[in-house]
């Protein structure tokens, strides 16, 4: 089966990130004061063959690891959809 | 001598520095491209500056995961230095060969100009005061974990600090080595400060060939 994964990336919160902050004073700029954090992650879609949902999440896991996160800076969660769109 | 010099797709200094090494310091040198493995038979690998693979996903990320990556582990297990400048410097870390890893500069901007370095490690009392060489670069921004930065420090790691810190670096940090100096990383371009241009500053052109005459004379003698 085919299945859709995304993945999401975002800076650790100990890491600054300059583009959540250019983005936060831009808000509050435009008189959006009660907005306190903003950061800028990565979205980023995998459609791939599995098994089942299980399997597919085990995959992707496995490419999140070797190349789509680094770990020094970054945080990853995964999200399987039931089928490729 | 004979110089491995990496290429990627974006990788804009490879001619640089082969121009360098070929023309001051006599070496051979073989450009190396990414979908091909190596024969571990060169004295010294680079690992230019530029934007390998666009900069896509993250600086570096791409190219660290290529077939010429995987040679050129082989040859540092070997005990063969590798010097990685500007997205060279990057390339290292994601491959895990350097600690830590290069974000954006906390200005957002790309950063092309000429920065005062103080030289530290080993580096120390072999460069100028006034030394300095250009930069150009929109991830420079060197981050790593208090550990890390504290193995850095211990082991005298840290080899160029910006005297001003133009990007937001930990610790101002331009440049590391490995534990053994056999892998150095750096974000300032030397090889781009060889030869002279006449709008640089007096003498500037000198600061890039002390770089390689340091490293050649006495890390890699």
């Amino acid at each position: 089966m085919r299945f859709t994964g995304v993945v999401t990336v975002n800076f650790k919160k100990s890491v600054l990130e300059p583009q959540g902050q250019a983005v936060l004073l831009s808000l509050k700029e435009t008189g959006h004061e009660n907005v306190s954090l903003v950061r800028v992650g990565k979205h980023i879609e995998v459609v791939i063959e599995a098994e089942n949902k299980e399997d597919a999440y085990d995959k992707i896991s496995k490419i999140a690891e070797e190349l789509l996160y680094n770990p020094v800076m970054e945080t990853c969660e995964i999200q399987i959809l039931n089928e490729a769109r | 001598m004979k110089a491995g010099i990496l290429v990627f797709p974006g990788i804009n200094c490879d001619n640089d520095l082969k121009l360098v090494l070929n023309r001051v310091y006599n070496f051979q040198t073989e450009f190396l491209w990414h979908t091909n493995s190596f024969k571990v038979e060169h004295d010294i690998y680079f690992v230019p500056g530029g934007f390998s693979y666009g900069d896509y996903l993250r600086s570096g990320a791409m190219a660290s995961r290529s077939l010429s990556l995987r040679s050129l582990k082989d040859a540092v297990s070997k005990g063969i230095p590798a010097v990685g400048i500007c997205n060279g410097f990057q390339i290292l870390t994601e491959a895990s060969l350097l600690p830590g890893a290069l974000v954006k500069n906390k200005t957002l901007k790309h950063i092309a100009r000429w920065e005062n370095l103080s030289a530290e490690g080993l580096f120390k009392n072999n460069f100028t005061e006034d030394y300095a060489l250009p930069i150009s670069h929109s991830e420079g921004n060197y981050l790593c974990d208090d550990n890390t930065l504290k193995e850095l420090i211990e082991n005298e790691q840290i080899i160029f600090k910006y005297k001003k810190n133009p990007n937001g670096s930990t610790e101002n940090i331009a440049g590391i080595a490995s534990k053994d100096y056999k892998i150095l990383g750096l974000m300032p371009h030397p090889e781009r400060a060889v030869f002279e241009a006449k709008d640089w500053p007096k003498n500037n052109a000198n600061f890039g060939k002390l770089f390689f005459d340091f490293i050649f004379s006495k890390i890699y003698s």
